[in-house]
């Protein structure tokens, strides 16, 4: 599953709700009656969020037995372990570089695509709905569509490359192109996403500002730098976000191209935390690399307020 | 618009488009396919034959994974509705000792990345005996914070006149809540419960934990299941699977992407 988007809001807006039913309805049962209604959210979260993210730190610090019960405290040695165990170290740089490539190329696409795409042209509709038909492609559905292509033989990919006379390409078993493997199909899936928000962002900018621009002279690429680039900020900030988050959570994909392999290369740090906990069993160990991959998520978010925010421009 | 401009974008969109339809489009080919086409590396199938969507329907119980797809979605699109829209409700229309702190309290589970948690919510799934039940692939999904944070926002459009005068009217808090607020925010209503079929019927990781056994087994881990059944995979076979799981969330897609982008970016951006 897709994490909900987190949004620029979420940290800030708190503060100005409308004071609306102040007068319409008396203040007395209020807060009783709030309670009420945010009950079944409250209770969900508890058990399905809050909880689980306390016990997930606990785990981590105990050793655990086959029913994944705590059995021996161990303080940290759970993280001194995963931190010098070659396998972490390799599943956090698999982690990183898959970021790295995917979070920056996929976002200059889906720009790419909105910025042609919100032209008004004959037909444009068709183009749109083409762009944004991947969202509706599933984790599973993408990856097996895409593992046909990178099939050594059948795939179209090869086909391709000995057509063209060039020299065929282990796409899926050689671990420098596994990675980027999994980054195209990764990319490829969330285009759509990332496109439709974008698209999004560029119709809501005041078409004044064309205008004005238009008559006096400025080019194409000047009206880009100067009015829609600064005027997408906000969207940008989001989608990066948003970006960044699910490369993190990253699973379907690795699960169904290469099971983590070959020789450790994508085995991204979810499907590591899998293994640890639901193929070897071990729930400490497991829920040490859950801590750290909730760390870096909240890295990345408070990183995105602090440093992202300041480069925004709002409307 | 300049003639040099406009056939350039053309030749963009054109491009642009067949490389990411590409996959699509040949998926669809290659289930229709015979085995030697396949093998042979066919672009196109020589004939439109329908065999290998008859073969996966015969190779698993694929219609019994859609009805369970299709039951789970319908559910959490339900549950995520009315929960979300409750708790939003409170946000907008109660004043109470304690609304911001609770407020930042929710949003902040929108950080907990559920992958992080999974193995604790594994335990509990356990210990309710929701292995194998639909309840285990619902119930946990019903809360969301970015639903009530989408709902909120329209809410809060909503003009004060109208509680007043339902007021008038002598209705009760609860008789506003649906009788006056979930009509007018019908469009906001939509996009999430767009967004929550979606997401629910494209979930992976959670169906795979919760189910080892045919009950409740969605489409999704139905197609994990075609792709590792046998030694040498039958790709057309596959391939009928996948156009059959993803036909109806493109349908939907299709349907509502105007209200899904409205009601997305709107809840983004504004």
């Amino acid at each position: 599953m897709n994490s909900a988007p987190l949004t620029k809001e979420s940290g800030y807006e708190v503060g100005d709700l409308p004071e609306h039913s102040e007068k319409a309805f008396p203040l007395r049962k209020d807060f009783w009656q709030a309670m009420l209604y945010l009950l079944p959210s409250f209770v969900l979260f508890s058990v399905f969020v809050f909880y689980p993210m306390f016990r997930t730190i606990y785990l981590s610090f105990f050793l655990t037995d086959y029913d994944g019960m705590p059995s021996v405290f161990v303080g940290l040695e759970n993280y001194a372990y995963i931190f010098t165990s070659d396998e972490f170290l390799k599943s956090l740089r698999a982690t990183i570089l898959f970021v790295l490539i995917t979070v920056p190329a996929g976002v200059i696409l889906a720009l790419f695509l909105a910025l042609i795409a919100n032209e008004k042209l004959k037909g444009i509709g068709f183009f749109r709905t083409i762009f944004s038909s991947n969202m509706g492609m599933s984790v599973a559905a993408s990856s097996v569509i895409w593992l046909f292509l990178f099939h050594p033989s059948l795939g179209a990919l090869n086909q391709m490359l000995s057509t063209l006379g060039l020299s065929q390409v282990e796409w899926l078993l050689d671990p420098t192109w596994a990675i980027i493997s999994v980054s195209v199909t990764t990319i490829w899936m969330n285009t759509g996403f990332a496109f439709l928000i974008i698209l999004g962002g560029l119709q809501n900018i005041d078409e004044h500002l064309y205008e004005n621009a238009g008559i006096q002279g400025a080019g194409y690429w000047y009206q880009l730098r100067r009015i829609t680039l600064p005027m997408l900020s906000p969207t940008m900030f989001f989608i990066v976000t948003v970006s960044l988050i699910n490369a993190f959570q990253t699973f379907g994909q690795v699960d169904i191209l290469t099971q983590g392999g070959p020789a450790e290369s994508t085995n991204l740090i979810v499907y590591s935390i899998y293994r640890e906990a639901f193929v070897n069993y071990q729930f400490g160990t497991a829920s040490a690399q859950a801590v750290i991959l909730f760390g870096c998520i909240l890295i990345v978010t408070i990183l995105q307020f602090k440093f992202g925010e300041k480069k925004v421009h709002y409307q | 618009m300049r003639m040099r401009k406009r056939i350039t974008l053309y030749i963009l969109l054109i491009l642009s488009s067949i490389i990411l339809f590409f996959p699509t489009v040949y998926a669809l080919m290659v289930s229709f396919m015979n085995g030697r086409e396949v093998l042979s590396g066919a672009v196109l199938p020589s004939s439109f034959s329908l065999d290998n969507y008859k073969k996966a329907f015969e190779s698993l119980p694929l219609l019994s994974y859609l009805w369970n797809s299709l039951v789970i979605s319908a559910a959490v699109m339900a549950g995520q509705l009315i929960v979300s829209s409750l708790a939003a409700f409170a946000f907008v229309f109660i004043k109470f000792k304690g609304r911001n702190a609770l407020f930042f309290l929710f949003i902040s589970t929108m950080m907990v990345p559920w992958e992080a948690t999974m193995i604790p919510n594994f335990v509990t799934i356990q210990e309710l005996g929701w292995i194998n039940s639909y309840f285990g692939l619902t119930v946990p999904f019903f809360a969301l914070a970015f639903g009530t944070f989408l709902l909120r926002q329209h809410f809060k459009t909503i003009p004060k006149e109208l509680e007043e005068a339902s007021q008038v009217a002598g209705l009760s808090r609860f008789q506003f809540f649906y009788k006056v607020v979930l009509p007018v925010s019908k469009t906001s209503l939509v996009t999430l419960g767009i967004y929550g079929f979606l997401t629910t019927w494209n979930m992976y990781l959670w169906p795979l934990l919760v189910t080892n056994d045919e009950t409740v087994r969605t489409v999704q881990i139905a197609l994990k299941q075609m792709q590792t059944k046998e030694v040498s995979t039958d790709w057309g076979v596959v391939m009928a699977g996948v156009i059959i799981v993803v036909i109806p969330t493109l349908l939907l897609l299709f349907g509502g992407q105007k209200q899904l982008q409205k009601g997305l970016t709107q809840g983004a951006l504004k």
